[in-house]
């Protein structure tokens, strides 16, 4: 499995990705739609987890308070412009990202991870006890937002198949955004606050401000997907932000590998895949996706991106694996 | 409020915060000890509150159903730990995260098929059903007392354990230096074993004091793993001190939340902890470390 063919791999999903809305049903176009948006909000937390070392156990804070947004600015009985609405809904997502992450950040370690955790909960109260969310009912999006620009209007987001473009559109700009990023001296910074936090603050960068960039960028990100996921679905409720969402896109990058992007989107369409292949197999499908995260953990460290390395190197004959090793 | 009414709510505050210390203990105990970071702790809360309502269904007595079920989750502590948490200690957090994400989503599926996903009533125990009268109208159930008796008892007995004896020497050693423990002749697997199976007893225990008065319910486990999440992070991570004294101060704060601010009564536990993280980030009582 040599890099071109990885490469040509990345090309083909793409392809069977684009390929969706023609030859799947609107079940399965819809099933890919819901695995591109969680693509999104997979990479997105990659950034924080992969790339600047920063295990956020609430990252679906921000995904839900982004949903919320597109129902809110949804008139009764009108639809919101899609171009307002989007930037607003990211914009609230990111600077709820901004105020945790000042505080959640002033930790490290072990307690970023529970703090991030309490946080992100607290938001889930909020919504689920007062009244601002139409408390744990949620609410409906009757309309999905109008795309009209000065009278003209490039596509219609009530079009499955424009919904799904669009969605595939915006996951492939957060992809290119994000590796362009990593390749930028604010990714290469990030990437070194991950790898040794007081060497980079002996160096002059001020890490708690990168960090908190980084934080932002990545609540934003996620507000992208929470917008799209009510979007698609045209219903939010509280359980967008509860804590399982926070694990589930957490597990997602894992499972893909870190730090990588295209694993958090493999992460991204396993887990849909796995969730939409045991849901039709029993009513417990969680305790399958238990048990496949427990050995995935005692027995795949590096997750399905480190895969093809791994069998290359069991297939190598054992000097080879030597000198690769080194 | 009246002083009645006041002492009732009082007591309330100290019942549920020193109920708490038994969860939030052994959280901050296996992560100072093992270092290990447990999403599940919060599950075996939920299973010790079912296997109370099972025993009990089954033996007819509250305690004895604490008294078979506590022996019962130190044995599952203990075989946990051996298949496997014993295989996390050099992993980072991150997967040690996952793996007990993983086991939450497994402990909740088995309670459902074993029990179902109904809310269950679990009776206070005859002796312990009568209330002290407060005034002429208020009383204050006995059984809520017995609770905060049972966990000062064992806070003490906790205390004394990791204090006073050889035992709690080699766990108060072993969070400082696992390596030069075991080169000192001490079987550290077995010293992990029993620290990870005494946590998981005193959640378990938690569980079953708890039943009789909060019932028992599927989301009962995670519920209680943020609010202990809470009392660590405030009290400061492997200070059992630091988790006593944070774990009443969450008591008061969530007793007397919900009593003053009914509208906003679920953020009030999280506004102390941003406070916290605010004045002192290490925990209010935790050491403070040069980073």
């Amino acid at each position: 499995v040599s890099r071109k063919a990885t490469r040509w791999g990345q090309l083909a999903l793409c392809a069977a990705l684009l390929a969706v809305p023609w030859f799947g049903s609107t079940f399965y176009t819809e099933l890919a739609a819901k695995a591109l948006v969680l693509s999104i909000f997979a990479m997105s937390l990659d950034l924080l987890v992969g790339i600047s070392g920063l295990i956020s156990f609430g990252h679906a804070a921000y995904f839900g308070v982004a949903a919320y947004a597109v129902a809110w600015l949804t008139p009764r009985f009108a639809p919101a412009s899609l171009w307002i609405a989007l930037p607003a809904a990211t914009a609230l997502a990111g600077l709820c990202a901004l105020a945790i992450g000042s505080l959640a950040l002033r930790t490290r370690g072990i307690y970023f991870i529970m703090v991030t955790l309490a946080l992100a909960q607290m938001v889930y109260f909020v919504f689920h006890d007062t009244g601002i969310g139409g408390g744990s009912d949620g609410i409906y999006v009757n309309f999905r937002p109008d795309a009209s620009l000065f009278g003209f209007k490039p596509f219609d987001l009530r079009d499955g198949r424009h919904l799904y473009y669009f969605i595939a559109v915006l996951a492939l700009l957060t992809y290119l955004m994000l590796a362009q990023m990593l390749r930028s001296p604010f990714g290469r910074a990030l990437m070194g606050i991950r790898g040794n936090e007081h060497r980079m603050q002996s160096l002059g960068y001020p890490t708690f401000r990168y960090k908190l960039a980084a934080f932002t960028l990545a609540g934003a990100l996620a507000g992208v997907a929470g917008f799209l996921y009510a979007v698609l679905y045209g219903f939010v409720t509280p359980e967008l932000m509860a804590w399982h969402q926070s694990g589930n896109v957490l597990l997602m990058v894992i499972l893909g590998g870190m730090g990588t992007l295209i694993g958090a989107v493999m992460g991204a369409l396993a887990f849909v895949g796995m969730q939409e292949l045991f849901s039709n197999l029993t009513k417990h499908w969680q305790l399958m996706m238990g048990a496949v995260i427990v050995l995935a953990v005692i027995g795949l460290p590096g997750g399905i991106a480190q895969l093809p390395t791994r069998i290359r190197r069991a297939l190598a004959p054992d000097g080879n694996r030597a000198a690769g090793d080194e | 409020m009246d002083t009645a009414s006041l002492l009732i709510q009082v007591l309330n505050a100290v019942q549920y915060g020193l109920l708490l210390f038994l969860v939030a203990s052994g959280l901050t105990l296996v992560f100072g000890i093992m270092g290990i970071i447990n999403l599940a702790h919060g599950s075996f809360y939920m299973l010790g509150a079912y296997l109370a309502f099972v025993l009990t269904r089954a033996t007819g007595s509250v305690l004895l159903a604490i008294a078979l079920g506590v022996p019962l989750a130190l044995a599952f502590g203990a075989a946990l730990e051996w298949l496997l948490f014993a295989r996390l200690y050099r992993r980072d957090h991150l997967e040690q995260v996952l793996l007990t994400y993983g086991l939450i989503l497994i402990f909740e599926e088995l309670r459902s098929l074993a029990v179902g996903d109904d809310v269950h009533a679990v009776p206070v125990p005859a002796v312990l059903s009568g209330s002290i009268a407060l005034n002429a109208t208020l009383s204050y159930p006995v059984y809520r007392i017995a609770i905060s008796v049972v966990c000062l008892a064992i806070a003490a007995g906790l205390y004394l354990l990791i204090g006073r004896t050889r035992l709690g020497m080699m766990i108060r050693a072993g969070s400082h230096d696992r390596d030069m423990v075991q080169s000192l002749g001490i079987d550290i697997d077995v010293l992990y074993r029993i620290v990870f199976a005494l946590g998981v007893a005193l959640a378990a225990l938690a569980g079953m004091l708890a039943s009789p008065i909060s019932s028992v319910f599927p989301g009962m486990g995670s519920q209680v793993l943020i609010v202990s999440f809470v009392v660590v992070v405030v009290g400061g991570i492997g200070s059992v001190w630091g988790a006593f004294l944070a774990s009443l101060l969450v008591g008061f704060a969530d007793t007397f939340g919900k009593v003053l601010l009914p509208e906003f009564a679920g953020l009030v536990v999280y506004g102390v902890m941003a406070t916290a993280l605010l004045v002192r980030p290490e925990g209010l009582f935790g050491k403070r470390t040069g980073a």
